[in-house]
């Protein structure tokens, strides 16, 4: 297996959906290769970092008003529907 | 090293039935769900328009809309994909409204310099989110996930940080499995490469930063 082939079914491997069969060949490529295997395991912390990083918390008291404003508005159209 | 695990979602076993019970009429059923998928709804649109106001916005009117055509939900899919492909074009049209001498599509397949080979290929530190504080370090990640193209980061943020799956996040989207995955596999490693200049091992002796 070449790196570039390594590299088209890393997202794969990754997300763990690969048969058996290629699976092995990509970890036998990640024995060998030291530049494949720092590339996989980067992707990954990657990956995990981004999860994990809590970007874009929706604050509680934002959370409050705009579910109050967005229930306010189903009631109206509620309403206005029931009186047609 | 194996695959990354999966991020545990809530049970959705009883979304059809709030879904059945808002469509009757019961407004604290579809309350239940805006409790539920509010603070994805937000993070996928700030990440989409990277802007606040915006991603309010986004959050009123996609449940607003949700709401409105809740007949139209068939539940052949998850309520929460349907609520964020809603969510996403909603989130377009006000970064296409933003940014109007820049089209914006999630069709654009944009072919970039960084596609090549990964060209950074020093190891990272063992524990890369402790080279920094908490402030820092979201910092660099939100600069970085910026940097990417709509299309990329919109495909990342779905499947990678919200956790859809591939089909999931091409049935928001409207795009083929094909196209997703590709549009995946070119933002994790544009994101890695990107990362990799803050998070490189440094020698033992060396100052931080």
């Amino acid at each position: 297996m070449k790196c570039s082939e390594f590299l088209q079914e890393l997202t794969n491997y990754l997300d763990g959906v690969l048969d058996e069969r290629t699976k092995a060949e990509l970890e036998d490529h990640l024995a060998w290769c030291h530049n494949c295997y720092v590339v996989c395991d980067t992707t990954k912390k990657t990956i995990e970092i981004y999860r994990d990083s809590e970007l874009y918390e929706l604050p509680d008291d934002l959370r409050g008003r705009l579910r109050s404003a967005i229930m306010a508005k189903c009631q109206q159209r509620k309403k206005s529907s029931e009186t047609l | 090293m194996g695959a990354i695990q999966p991020k545990v979602g809530e049970p959705v076993s009883d979304e059809l039935a709030l879904v059945q019970a808002a469509k009757g009429g019961d407004v604290s059923a579809f309350e239940e769900l805006v409790k539920r998928y509010d603070r994805n709804v937000f993070r996928i649109a700030q990440h989409i328009t990277q802007n606040r106001e915006d991603a309010e916005d986004v959050v009123q009117d996609a449940f607003l809309k949700a709401y409105g055509n809740l007949e139209q939900f068939q539940g052949q899919s998850k309520f929460y994909t349907w609520l964020v492909r809603i969510a996403v074009n909603e989130a377009l049209m006000k970064l296409r409204r933003r940014r109007p001498e820049r089209m914006v599509s999630l069709d654009e397949d944009v072919k970039t310099e960084e596609d090549s080979l990964p060209r950074e290929i020093a190891d990272w530190s063992p524990n890369p989110e402790q080279m920094y504080n908490q402030a820092e370090l979201k910092d660099i990640l939100t600069r970085t996930i910026q940097g990417l193209p709509p299309s990329f980061r919109t495909v990342f943020v779905l499947r990678d940080v919200e956790g859809l799956s591939t089909e999931e996040t091409a049935e928001a989207l409207s795009l083929s499995i094909p196209a997703v995955k590709s549009r995946l596999l070119r933002a994790r490693l544009q994101l890695r490469e990107r990362l990799s200049r803050f998070f490189q091992r440094r020698e033992s002796g060396d100052a931080q930063k």
